[in-house]
């Protein structure tokens, strides 16, 4: 009698280890790729990481605000497979099957470098994963291709180079001749692109002095600088990011570039908290989106601004806002997901049903997955010019574009809907 | 013609800045006969150090004029137990294995001392812009540029006429030539060539951190900044020859100029025209313009 009560504490004991096992299984778990390394890492992928350890804690304690406010995903607790972005795109591919088949994530979110998001995406279509694409910007990815797993919650780089040249345009109407500067590779190439363009339709006849294209993480840009000095163009425009941005600031501020031409940054907001007054005054600042600066005061911004500056000790720049809203886009997807499957845990396809066409309020705004099949977001956006006020630099003269008046419309490239001279609908 | 002077002044801001950072490169490849990819590393060392104890020297106050003299001696401080500790603790019982075992060592000695710096230093970046706008600018075909520049040219000439004096005109310089032609025959004679070995790998890794620390000022000292500085420094010296100071000068000045051509009248090529260049030279010179001849053995 003595071994059969034993044998059922021990068997009691085993299911209760079981039970607790299967409620382990049943966590979401998130593979998340940004930069940990590289000169990438500081001004997009650490901040990034840092709103993803902040949204997924609380989120995880069921203190997001409504209707965030849900334990988890649907009340299951979210866990974290971290990938550092650093490498080359051979890596990442390996990296994304590794977080799938070995790792067996839930789900992905991530990716900074665009050509790394050209990349993934076909892999993440092979596999049947649905990944969320939270901060790279090349128009191309649902542009050349539909996906039925992949997703992008921020806007592409064409919002930021319309609404570059819409704000330059509004600035410098008698503006007459543009320059750039940008990286030479795949988002470098498009925001340029997609910018020259624009102009082209807005100011018929402009002239384009030069198209700068230095190597990525090039570092040393005296050379081009003198060229853009030398071209006296209205308008700079560059679309440099990371380190690059900090260096071309650093080397272009002492030789009165800024001041020499009207200079367009558009992922100028990174450089805001970390430079300051090294920024000249009247340089033009984007933020990739309604996001840092250009957030709207909403309480999903509150809660979000406020605890990742109690928590980090700086406040969120543009990757870590679109690291939020990814997050939270795909969570209530998820639970759109689950409540119409009945309350069971969603499939990738069910969550991926669930998020096409979505509509969702975020630290950013409104976001809509309205274009590529309902697979890409648009979002408002705005531009600023920076001002030294008493030290601190303010951004003035800030211009908000609707959603509508800076992204093409469903089913239209960028590029033919710029040429069309940004037309909605038939 | 403005534009023509803005290429030359282009040109040699950018070969200066080159021929520093490729300097010791060349050195301890001429001496001892490796490839040394921790290069990168102390030029990142250097880089950091000179920016983090700058910003802290500015920080509490203290002349801005003395900031370059902080700049250089940080540098050299932080960077010179490192390279002291890599050639005695690890190069040093290797020197009899073959050299690609010696570029593979070296190589994961890059790869540990990045994460070193990330350990020490963080990933989030460290600027120290005051040195660069402090002795304001000058003029040159009605543009502006920092006078820093001027000192980055300086330092190149001294270091490449201060190397060449040190080699072709001292007792010391003399015999590190003996070691650099014949190690063994040099030992027989009674030099002390692992001294020369100790102080040549010292004396390029110390260079490499001085051109880190003279290109913090103009750039945001970030994880990752030592990879884009071998590969350019590479092609340098293997344009000019490897081991050959000359050569580095040569190949610095070419590159330099040929870049600043190709920026200001074809952009679109600057991407390739570097590597355009090391090809073209390789074809026709496949040691490079200054290489050495080898003594033959037997």
């Amino acid at each position: 009698m003595r071994f059969m009560n034993r044998l059922a504490v021990a068997l009691t004991a085993a299911l209760a280890a079981t039970a607790a096992t299967g409620a382990m299984a049943q966590n979401v778990k998130i593979g998340i790729v940004a930069f940990i390394s590289g000169p990438a890492a500081a001004p997009f992928g650490v901040p990034a990481k840092n709103a993803a350890d902040f949204v997924i804690d609380e989120l995880n304690a069921g203190k997001g605000p409504a209707p965030y406010n849900k334990k988890g995903f649907g009340g299951a607790a979210l866990e974290t497979v971290v990938v550092d972005e650093a490498g080359s795109t051979t890596t990442q591919v390996t990296e994304f099957r590794n977080l799938v088949q070995r790792h067996n994530v839930d789900l992905v979110i991530g990716y900074i470098s665009s050509g790394n998001c050209l990349a993934i995406a076909p892999v993440a279509e092979e596999l049947k994963k649905f990944t969320n694409f939270f901060d790279c910007g090349t128009p191309r990815i649902f542009e050349d291709a539909a996906y039925k797993y992949v997703f992008r919650t921020s806007p592409t780089a064409t919002m930021d180079s319309v609404g570059a040249a819409l704000y330059v345009k509004d600035a410098k109407p008698n503006i007459k001749s543009i320059a750039g500067l940008n990286q030479n590779y795949a988002w470098g190439q498009d925001s340029w692109g997609d910018f020259e363009l624009a102009m082209k339709v807005l100011v018929p006849g402009i002239e384009v002095k030069t198209s700068q294209m230095p190597k990525l993480f090039a570092g040393q840009y005296n050379a081009e600088i003198s060229a853009l000095l030398g071209a006296k163009a209205d308008v700079i425009h560059s679309s440099f990011w990371n380190g690059d941005l900090e260096a071309l600031i650093l080397q272009g501020g002492p030789r009165g570039l800024m001041k020499s031409s009207l200079t367009v940054l558009t992922t100028g907001e990174t450089a805001m908290h970390k430079l300051g007054s090294q920024i000249p005054d009247g340089t033009v600042l984007g933020a990739r989106g309604p996001f840092g600066p250009y957030a709207p005061d909403n309480r999903f911004n509150q809660w979000f601004s406020k605890g990742f500056e109690a928590r980090f000790k700086s406040p969120p720049n543009y990757a870590s806002y679109q690291m939020a809203q990814a997050i939270l886009g795909v969570k209530l997807a998820w639970e759109k997901a689950q409540d119409a499957a009945g309350g069971k845990r969603p499939t990738n396809e069910q969550v991926g049903s669930a998020l096409e066409n979505m509509t969702f309020e975020g630290p950013g705004g409104t976001v809509r997955m309205a274009i590529g099949k309902g697979h890409q977001a648009i979002m408002e956006t705005a531009y600023g010019t920076t001002k030294l006020v008493n030290g601190k630099l303010t951004l003035v003269d800030v211009k908000r574009y609707p959603a509508e008046k800076v992204n093409p419309p469903e089913g239209v490239k960028s590029a033919d809907w710029i040429k069309s001279g940004f037309k909605q609908g038939n | 013609m403005n534009q023509l002077l803005s290429v030359g002044v282009d040109g040699v801001i950018y070969s200066a800045w080159l021929f520093i950072a490729a300097l010791g490169l060349t050195l301890i490849y001429g001496v001892m006969k490796i490839v040394n990819v921790t290069h990168g590393s102390f030029y990142a060392i250097g880089a950091y150090a000179a920016a983090s104890i700058t910003a802290a020297w500015l920080a509490r106050g203290y002349p801005p004029m003395l900031s370059y003299a902080v700049l250089v001696l940080a540098a050299m401080l932080v960077a010179a137990p490192f390279a002291i500790l890599i050639e005695r603790a690890i190069l040093r019982p290797l020197y009899a294995r073959d050299e690609v075992v010696i570029l593979l060592v070296t190589y994961a000695l890059f790869l540990i001392l990045e994460d070193v710096v990330k350990l020490v230093w963080g990933v989030n970046p460290y600027f120290i812009a005051e040195p660069y706008a402090l002795l304001g600018s000058f003029q040159v075909a009605g543009m502006a540029y920092p006078t820093y520049n001027l000192i980055l040219v300086a330092v190149a000439l001294f270091f490449g006429l201060g190397l060449a004096w040190l080699l072709h005109s001292t007792r010391a310089g003399k015999l590190l030539l003996a070691v650099i032609h014949d190690p063994e025959v040099s030992r027989a004679m009674g030099i002390n060539v692992g001294r020369y070995y100790l102080a040549t790998f010292a004396l390029g890794s110390l260079l490499a951190a001085l051109a880190g620390a003279f290109t913090a000022p103009t750039v945001s000292v970030v994880p990752g900044l030592g990879v884009e500085v071998i590969v350019l420094s590479f092609a340098v010296v293997v344009i000019g020859g490897l081991g050959s100071l000359p050569g580095a000068a040569v190949g610095a000045v070419m590159v330099g100029l040929v870049r600043s051509l190709s920026v200001h009248y074809m952009p679109q090529v600057e991407l390739f025209v570097i590597y355009f260049v090391m090809a073209a030279v390789l074809a026709v010179r496949p040691r490079g313009l200054f290489s050495l001849a080898e003594p033959r053995r037997i």
